[in-house]
C-alpha cells in the first residue's frame, strides 16, 4: 500500500498506441526525494511509462491506458482528477531542449505560472532568481534575462527548461532522456544539478546511458519489451544483477 | 562486355534538350502574357488616371466619370469581410488543428471545407442573394456583400491558418502542457503567438481575393450608378470590379479607357494589400527569436 | 458549467494549489466557440444546398423536366419562353474544353520541368511567379480577352466574331494553368526517388523515365489537378460574361458568341428581378446545374487526392 517512503505507486500499468501494446503490466514504487533511473533498450516502453505518470501519454489520439498510478494516496487516473492540475505537481523535462522561442529567458522561467494565470507580479523576480539558481543557470544568465531563450547553448537551454519546470513548484520531476541532445560538459552540469535537486524533489530520469544512471541515481529500473525486469538499488543492480537479461543488457550483449 | 554498344547517347540528349526548350516555353508563354496584360491595361488606362478620376463620381460622360464611390465601396467590403472572416477562420482552424484530432466530425468538416473551396463564386452570390439580402433582410447593403464575400474566403482563411499552426513544433505544445497549462492556455500563450505572423499573412492574402470578386456582388445587388460613398453597413454600395464591369459593357470607346484606368487602380490596391501582408510577415520574422 | 467548475475544485491539486484556474467551464466554452467557427462551413454548405433546392423545386413546378432537358432553345426572358438548358451547357463545356486544352499541356510541361529538371532556386522563383496568374482578378482577364486578344484573333481568322468562345477560353486556360502546374508538381515531387533510380538502373533515358515511370506513378495527382482546373473553368464567370457574349447558341463553333451558365446568371441579375418570378427562379435552376457539375469535379478531385496520399505518394 501507499507509504510515506514512496511518492508514486504504479500497479499493473498497461499502455497501448493503437493496437500495439507498449507496457505489459508494470508494478513499481518510486521512492520519495530520490533519483530513480529507468534504463532499457529503445522501444522498451521507458518513456511511455513516465508519460503515463503525468498523463501526457493520453495526448496522443490513439493512446490507451490501463492500470493504476498513485501519487501519494491518490489515483491520478481517478475520474475526478484534472490532468492539467496533475501536471502542475508532476513536471516534465523533455529530450530536446524546447524553450518557448517567442519568450525571453525570464519569461520562459515564468511561463508556467504566467500561462496558467497564477503569477503574482511582486514575486516574479524572486521566482526567476530562485528557479534559475536551482537549475545552476543564474550566474550565466542573470545579466541577460531579457534576451531570447533560443540564444543560449544547448546545455543552457536544457537547464532553462529545468528552471521553467521548477518555477511551477512541482513535487515530482520526470526527465525523458534530458541529456541525449547535449555534449559531455553540458551533461555533467545537469548531472551535478540532479544531486542537488533530489533533496526537495522526487526525480524519475529515463536514460539510455548506463554510466549516467550509475552516476546520478539512487535506484535503477531495467525495462525490456514493456516489462519491468528488475528494480533495485543502483549499485547492486549494476554489480550483481539478479536477472540474466539485466546482466546481458548492462554488459552490452544487446541493446 | 558491351563494347559494341554506343554509350554516347546523342539521340536521347537531343530529345531531352528539345523537351527542355518546350518546358521553358510552357513557363514563359503564360508569364509573358501576364506582362503583356499589365502593359496593355497600363497603356490603355494611363491617360485617364488622374486625381479627378480617383475622386470623381459616375457620369454619363466618360471623361467626367470617376471611381470614388466604387473605391470606397471596395475598402468597406474588404474591411468588413476581414473583420468577419479572419476571426472565424482562425477559430475554425484552431479547432481543427488543436481540438479536432482524428474525430469523425473534424474529418467531415475538413472534407466539407475542401469542397467549399471549389464552389464557384457565383454560387456564393446566389446564397447571398437569397439568404443575406432577402431572408435575413439585409437588402442590397454593404453588409450583405461583405457577409457573402466572407463565406467565400472563409475556406481559404481556414486552410492557410491551419498551415501556419502546423509550423509550431509539437514539443512546445508538450512543454506547455507539462507545465500544467490547460489546452486553451497552451494555445493562447504558446501556439498562437508563434503562428500569428503566418496566420495573419495568410489571412490577409486570402481576404484580398475578395477585392477582385465581381460575380457575387452583382448577384447581391451592388448598384452601378451611385453618387455617394457608403455611410454605414446598411448603405447601398458599388465596388471597383462592378464599376469596371459596367464600363466594359458600354459601347463608347471612352468608357473602355475608364475601365482600363479602373483596372490599374484595382491592381494597385490588390498589390498594396499583398505588400502589407508580406511586410507584416517580414517584420514579425525579424523580431522572432 | 457549474459541474465542471465543481469537479475542477475537487481535483488533485486542491490541497497544495490555491484557487487554480484550470479546466473549468471557460475551457469548455472556448472549445465550443471554436467548434462553432468550424461548423459554420457545414452550415454554409447546407445553406447553399437549401437555397438552390428550394428555388429549383419552385422552378420545376412551373417548368417541366422535359422542357428543361429535352429542348435545344434557351429563351426564358422572351415572350416565347423556352427552357432548354443545353445551349448554356454547351457554351460552358466549349469554353472549358478550350481552357483545358491550353492549360493541360502548359501546366504539365511546367510541372515536369519544375519537379525533374529545375534546381531548388529556379523552383522557388518560378512557382510563386506562375501563381500570380491565378491571383489576377477575373474581371481583368475579361477585359484583356475582349480588348486585346479578340482583335488579334480576328486579324488571323476573320470569321471570329466580336464576342466568341475562343478568346475567353484561351485566357481562362492561362488563368488555370498554374493550378495544374502547382498540383501536378506536388504529385511528381512526391514520387519516391527509388523509382527513378530503378528506371535509370535499367538504362532508361531521363525522358523515358519521366514519361514511363514518374508521370504514371503520379497519375492520380495529375488527374486531380486537371479535374480541379475543369471545375474552376466551369464555374468561371466574368471572363466568359465579358468576352463570350450573351447568346445561348447550341453550338460547338468556338468562333461565334455563346452564353455559359454563369454568364446567364449574371445577365439576369444585372437587372432587377423580383423574387418569385420565373426569371428569378431560373437563375437558381441554372445555379443548381452548375453546382452539380462543379461538385462532381471537386468530389473526383478529393477522391483522387486521398487515394494518391494513401499510396504514400
Amino acid at each position: 500500500m501507499a507509504d510515506s517512503a514512496h511518492k508514486i505507486h504504479a500497479r499493473q500499468v498497461k499502455a497501448w498506441f493503437a493496437d500495439k501494446q507498449i507496457l505489459q503490466g508494470v508494478d513499481m514504487a518510486i521512492p520519495k526525494n530520490q533519483v530513480t533511473a529507468i534504463i532499457g533498450p529503445s522501444g522498451c516502453g521507458k518513456s511511455t511509462f513516465i508519460r503515463c505518470i503525468n498523463r501526457m501519454h493520453e495526448l496522443v489520439d490513439v493512446a490507451r491506458f490501463e492500470g493504476e498510478i498513485l501519487l501519494d494516496e491518490q489515483d491520478v487516473y481517478g475520474s475526478d482528477v484534472d490532468p492539467v492540475l496533475l501536471r502542475r505537481r508532476v513536471g516534465m523535462v523533455f529530450q530536446k531542449p524546447n524553450p518557448f522561442p517567442t519568450m525571453s529567458i525570464r519569461d520562459n522561467v515564468l511561463a508556467g505560472l504566467k500561462m496558467t494565470g497564477r503569477l503574482k507580479k511582486s514575486e516574479a523576480d524572486a521566482i526567476v532568481e530562485r528557479s534559475l539558481g536551482k537549475a545552476a543557470l543564474w550566474g550565466e544568465v542573470k545579466d541577460r534575462l531579457k534576451e531570447p531563450g533560443g540564444g543560449l547553448s544547448g546545455g543552457q537551454q536544457q537547464r532553462l527548461c529545468i528552471a521553467r519546470s521548477l518555477a511551477v513548484d512541482p513535487e515530482v520531476l520526470l526527465m525523458d532522456e534530458p541529456c541525449s541532445a547535449l555534449d559531455p560538459i553540458a551533461t555533467a552540469r545537469i548531472e551535478d544539478l540532479l544531486s542537488d535537486l533530489r533533496q526537495n524533489y522526487t526525480i524519475v530520469i529515463v536514460t539510455h546511458n548506463m554510466q549516467q544512471a550509475t552516476r546520478v541515481s539512487d535506484k535503477t529500473a531495467f525495462f525490456l519489451h514493456g516489462e519491468l525486469i528488475e528494480f533495485g538499488e543502483t549499485d547492486s543492480l549494476f554489480t550483481h544483477p539478479a536477472d540474466s537479461r539485466t546482466e546481458d543488457y548492462i554488459t552490452g550483449k544487446f541493446g | 562486355m558491351g563494347q559494341s554498344v554506343d554509350i554516347c547517347g546523342c539521340r536521347s540528349k537531343l530529345g531531352e534538350r528539345l523537351f527542355h526548350v518546350g518546358c521553358w516555353l510552357a513557363i514563359l508563354l503564360p508569364l509573358s502574357m501576364l506582362i503583356v496584360l499589365v502593359a496593355d491595361v497600363a497603356i490603355d488606362g494611363i491617360g485617364r488616371l488622374d486625381w479627378g478620376f480617383i475622386k470623381g463620381y459616375p457620369s454619363r460622360r466618360a471623361h467626367r466619370a470617376g471611381i470614388w464611390p466604387a473605391f470606397c465601396g471596395t475598402l468597406w467590403l474588404v474591411g468588413l469581410t476581414g473583420l468577419l472572416a479572419i476571426p472565424i477562420g482562425i477559430g475554425g482552424a484552431v479547432y481543427l488543428e488543436e481540438y479536432g484530432g482524428n474525430s469523425r466530425l473534424a474529418g467531415f468538416i475538413e472534407l466539407n471545407i475542401a469542397n467549399l473551396a471549389g464552389v464557384p463564386s457565383v454560387i456564393y452570390g446566389l446564397l447571398g442573394l437569397e439568404f443575406f439580402v432577402r431572408v435575413a433582410g439585409l437588402g442590397s447593403s454593404v453588409l450583405a456583400g461583405a457577409c457573402t464575400l466572407a463565406l467565400l474566403v472563409l475556406p481559404i482563411v481556414i486552410i492557410s491558418s491551419r498551415e501556419a499552426l502546423r509550423t509550431v513544433p509539437h514539443g512546445l505544445r508538450e512543454a506547455a502542457l507539462g507545465l500544467g497549462c490547460t489546452p486553451w492556455q497552451m494555445i493562447r500563450k504558446v501556439v498562437l503567438p508563434m503562428a500569428l505572423p503566418g496566420i495573419l499573412t495568410g489571412a490577409i492574402l486570402s481576404v484580398s481575393r475578395a477585392i477582385g470578386e465581381t460575380a457575387p456582388l452583382i448577384l447581391v445587388g451592388a448598384v452601378v450608378f451611385i453618387t455617394f460613398t457608403p455611410e454605414g453597413v446598411d448603405s447601398q454600395f458599388t465596388a471597383l470590379p462592378i464599376q469596371i464591369f459596367n464600363w466594359v459593357s458600354m459601347p463608347q470607346k471612352g468608357f473602355m479607357e475608364n475601365a482600363a484606368a479602373g483596372i490599374v487602380v484595382l491592381l494597385l490596391t490588390l498589390l498594396s494589400i499583398n505588400l502589407v501582408a508580406i511586410l507584416l510577415r517580414n517584420h514579425f520574422q525579424r523580431r522572432r527569436y | 458549467m457549474l459541474d465542471a467548475t465543481a469537479s475542477a475544485l475537487r481535483t488533485v491539486g486542491t490541497e497544495s494549489e490555491p484557487a487554480p484556474r484550470a479546466a473549468g467551464g471557460g475551457e469548455k466554452l472556448i472549445e465550443t466557440l471554436l467548434l462553432l467557427c468550424a461548423v459554420l462551413s457545414i452550415i454554409t454548405t447546407i445553406g447553399v444546398l437549401a437555397v438552390l433546392l428550394f428555388e429549383t423545386v419552385s422552378f420545376f413546378t412551373k417548368v417541366s423536366f422535359s422542357q428543361f432537358f429535352a429542348d435545344a432553345k434557351w429563351t426564358p426572358l422572351f415572350a416565347n419562353k423556352h427552357f432548354g438548358i443545353w445551349p448554356l451547357v454547351s457554351g460552358t463545356l466549349l469554353t472549358s474544353v478550350i481552357a483545358i486544352s491550353v492549360a493541360l499541356p502548359l501546366g504539365l510541361m511546367a510541372a515536369i520541368y519544375l519537379s525533374e529538371f529545375a534546381g531548388p532556386r529556379t523552383r522557388a522563383f518560378v512557382k510563386p511567379t506562375l501563381e500570380l496568374l491565378a491571383g489576377v482578378p477575373t474581371i481583368v482577364y475579361g477585359y484583356f480577352a475582349l480588348v486585346f486578344l479578340t482583335p488579334i484573333l480576328q486579324a488571323f481568322m476573320p470569321q471570329v466574331e466580336a464576342f466568341n468562345a475562343l478568346s475567353p477560353g484561351l485566357i481562362m486556360g492561362i488563368m488555370i494553368m498554374p493550378m495544374i502546374s502547382s498540383l501536378s508538381e506536388d504529385a511528381l515531387h512526391a514520387v519516391p526517388n527509388e523509382l527513378r533510380e530503378g528506371a535509370y538502373g535499367l538504362g532508361a533515358s531521363k525522358l523515358s523515365t519521366i514519361f514511363r515511370v514518374v508521370v504514371p506513378a503520379a497519375k492520380s495527382g495529375v488527374v486531380a489537378a486537371v479535374t480541379l482546373a475543369v471545375s474552376r473553368a466551369i464555374g468561371e464567370t466574368m471572363i466568359v460574361t465579358i468576352a463570350g457574349g450573351a447568346q445561348p447558341n447550341f453550338t460547338f463553333d468556338p468562333r461565334g458568341a455563346v452564353e455559359t451558365m454563369t454568364a446567364f446568371i449574371i445577365s439576369v441579375s444585372k437587372g432587377d428581378t423580383p423574387t418569385g418570378t420565373i426569371e428569378y427562379q431560373t437563375i437558381f435552376a441554372v445555379g443548381s446545374m452548375l453546382f452539380l457539375m462543379t461538385f462532381t469535379m471537386n468530389f473526383i478531385t478529393q477522391r483522387l487526392l486521398r487515394s494518391s496520399r494513401g499510396k504514400g505518394l
